[in-house]
């Protein structure tokens, strides 16, 4: 039941980055270069997914467990440090050079655009550096 | 025409929430593909079933909006092969480093208002944009 569930959340998933436009780059591109021919349409997906989460999180959060049992496994790290900036400056850095983030890139291999998979090789490449440096995560 | 793609990107951005509340409500994960992806890889896999589901669905959405749409809903990649390299080299290591994406800090960190995914989601906009804006105005490729 568990596996079910999961696909159906991944799939709704990868429809809605495909519906969305995150599976172009292009349109990531152009919604990052704010002083070109700005493109919001990224602001709309985010902003829908951001809404629905907020408010479906709250929801869900109700409930002392999720619905198939276990509990809410939620970070726990509450610091502010020189690892998350840093991180996330060499993330963005990346999607602003080649406008894919891991969920779309993955989401487009099925089009077997070779240069997909080169990202996406690269990218579990620095997936793996990153945790055998740091341990679990 | 315009208001119609706006419509569609704020539909795929709600499909995109469902997604992560159903994960949530069901397994109570965080739908995180970084974290999803680096639980995969070794040392230490855990949990492979979910995650490989979850991620099997994610490679059927786009697949499913081609067939719907009658043509392929995925874009050719933007930049040559060694760019490509590098941007996912980058976003490995910085996903990995800074302990989420787009998805998990963009969107699941910010539905919870946690500080740490607020700070990542403002940092990696503003070094993406920043890119873009080198590369494409000061670079001028």
């Amino acid at each position: 039941m568990g596996v079910l569930v999961a696909f159906g959340a991944g799939l709704l998933f990868g429809v809605g980055l495909a519906l969305g436009g995150m599976t172009d780059p292009r349109v990531v591109l152009g919604f990052l270069d704010v002083a070109g021919g700005w493109n919001p349409a990224l602001a709309f997906v985010l902003g829908g997914a951001l809404f629905v989460t907020a408010i479906g999180y709250r929801l869900v959060f109700r409930r002392r467990r999720p619905l198939l049992g276990g509990r809410f496994s939620l970070p726990r790290a509450t610091e502010i440090d020189a690892r998350l900036t840093g991180g996330a400056a060499l993330f963005g850095i990346g999607w602003g050079l080649a406008g894919y983030c891991p969920g779309p890139a993955l989401a487009s291999l099925p089009a077997a655009h070779a240069g997909t998979l080169v990202f996406v090789l690269a990218m579990l490449v620095g997936l793996a550096l990153a945790k055998a440096r740091t341990g679990e995560r | 025409m315009f208001s119609v793609l706006w419509l569609q990107a704020l539909a795929g951005g709600v499909l995109i929430g469902a997604g992560a509340v159903l994960l949530m409500a069901g397994l109570g994960r965080i739908a995180g593909i970084s974290g999803i992806i680096a639980s995969l890889l070794p040392p230490g896999v855990n949990d492979a079933f979910w995650r490989l589901s979850f991620l099997l669905g994610l490679l059927a959405g786009p697949a499913l909006v081609g067939l719907v749409l009658g043509r392929s809903a995925v874009g050719v990649p933007a930049v040559g092969l060694p760019g490509l390299a590098v941007a996912g080299l980058l976003v490995g290591l910085g996903s990995g480093i800074g302990s989420g994406c787009t998805s998990g800090h963009g969107v699941c960190g910010l539905a919870r208002l946690s500080p740490r995914s607020i700070v990542a989601t403002l940092t990696f906009l503003l070094a993406g944009g920043a890119t873009v804006f080198v590369i494409r105005h000061v670079v001028g490729w």
